[in-house]
């Protein structure tokens, strides 16, 4: 992740293929929906890692039947946000699980220049480390 | 690869057998099924099975490598009566659909006007995006589509919902078909006043009133479902019944029928109890008599407007 491979973030399923067309997509989808997930379409420009919760773009979407209605709202995310990250998560709400069981992006911004390794001076010369991203450091929405 | 022409996917006069596309999709079995237990409504049926050929004859195209760009536009418009089956034959026809291979998932998904138009401003899209996504892969019925379009109110959001849906029939022909249904004077006000959504349906299928005989055969159909049946005197109560009610304000056809039937189930299940509560048979539980029928207001010559 660090290391940012490829100038990509390497975040969720997928991330280590070539980007997904729409049809793999589409399956994907089909998938979880078969799997009787809710699917939610979410965005950010801050990729750091430890940065769990994105924003929803729109309702989670609940009792879908077919792909082809969360292809259009990702497709509607991409033409409204086109230089932001843009992740399809499949939630589960089963009992035991309650969480989030698929997580894929599917959109980036042209660039990626990935994240730096900040070195911190603590007491008696010991040295904490962290990531910072190089374009979180622009303001909110100027970032990629 | 990559320079086919049209129609060298398969040799130019191979031939193909329309009769085994339409048994391999297995919708004549939804179709006969639908000519069998629906009684009458002759247009809707010739309809159904020109559409399900259409299908049949775009799939034989496709694997000859003729067809055409565009899918053919399946929306459309159920007018008639209230109780003339619409809502039945629309699910009966996102099976067939499913079956012919033409929407990906089959289920229906019915509406009104306030599952589609919000109650403020902003309210509108949203709501009608959301039941649109549900809808995608089957059938989106939309029942007393007329309400969506309130002339009397020029601010009303129902113009904005009308204006989405128009965009989605449009544009995602191959993921969901739109069924309008309502009463046609209504649907005609309705259509008058927008013409895109006229245009964009190809097919309005009117559902005609059922005649008494046709009515006396869906009380059949209703009883056999319900492990009921009239003795003969009841029958003739029944036909007489009928006649008398379609004369009457406010007759919903099938719809109706069911409701007096419920009422003459009613009627007798009083009737056995102030009779021979100590031993029923199975012959007095299942058998409705004239009087269950006979005892119904309109049979009283000082009969009011009342319905029952």
């Amino acid at each position: 992740m660090m290391s940012n491979h490829g100038k990509r973030i390497t975040q969720g399923q997928f991330s280590f293929l070539p980007d997904l067309t729409d049809a793999q997509i589409s399956a994907q989808i089909e998938f979880a929906l078969s799997r009787g997930y809710a699917v939610n379409v979410e965005y950010t420009d801050d990729p750091h890692p430890r940065n769990t919760y994105w924003e929803m773009f729109g309702m989670p979407m609940f009792d879908l039947k077919d792909p082809a209605g969360i292809l259009m709202e990702i497709n509607n995310c991409r033409k409204t946000f086109p230089n932001h990250y843009v992740r399809v998560t499949a939630f589960d709400s089963t009992r035991g699980w309650e969480t989030p069981r698929m997580s894929f992006i599917v959109n980036r911004p042209a660039n990626e220049p990935g994240f730096g390794l900040v070195r911190a001076e603590g007491p008696g010369r010991s040295v904490t480390y962290t990531v910072a991203s190089y374009a979180a450091q622009r303001p909110e929405g100027e970032r990629y | 690869m990559g320079t086919l022409s049209p129609g060298a996917a398969a040799p130019q006069d191979s031939e193909l057998d329309l009769g085994a596309l339409l048994r391999e999709s297995h919708a004549l079995e939804v179709i006969e099924a639908l000519d069998r237990e629906l009684v009458g409504l002759a247009p809707v049926k010739t309809r159904i099975q020109e559409i399900a050929a259409l299908l049949v004859v775009d799939r034989a195209r496709a694997q000859l490598g003729i067809a055409g760009d565009q899918p053919p536009s399946l929306h459309m418009c159920f007018t008639g009566n209230p109780g003339t089956g619409k809502t039945t034959v629309a699910l009966r026809m996102a099976e067939i659909l499913h079956r012919l291979g033409y929407v990906r998932k089959g289920h229906l998904v019915s509406v009104t006007r306030d599952d589609l138009v919000g109650q403020y401003i902003g309210h509108t899209a949203p709501k009608t995006r959301e039941v649109i996504k549900k809808a995608m892969g089957g059938v989106l019925f939309i029942d007393e589509a007329y309400y969506l379009y309130k002339p009397e109110n020029e601010r009303d959001y129902g113009q904005e919902s009308i204006e989405i849906l128009l965009q989605v029939m449009e544009n995602n022909r191959d993921d969901l078909v739109v069924i309008l249904a309502g009463y046609k004077d209504r649907m005609d006000t309705f259509f008058r006043s927008n013409p895109g959504m006229s245009s964009r349906i190809a097919h309005h299928i009117d559902f005609p009133d059922y005649t008494p005989e046709e009515l006396f055969a869906i009380a059949g159909i209703m009883l056999e479902r319900m492990h009921y049946k009239l003795s003969d005197a009841a029958a003739a109560a029944l036909r007489e019944y009928i006649g008398l009610r379609r004369a009457r304000a406010h007759f919903a056809n099938a719809r109706s029928i069911r409701n007096a039937l419920d009422r003459a189930r009613l009627r007798q299940a009083k009737r056995l109890f102030a009779g021979q509560a100590a031993g029923v048979t199975r012959d007095a539980l299942m058998t409705i008599e004239a009087d269950d029928i006979r005892a119904s207001r309109l049979f009283r010559s000082d009969a009011s407007e009342g319905t029952t």
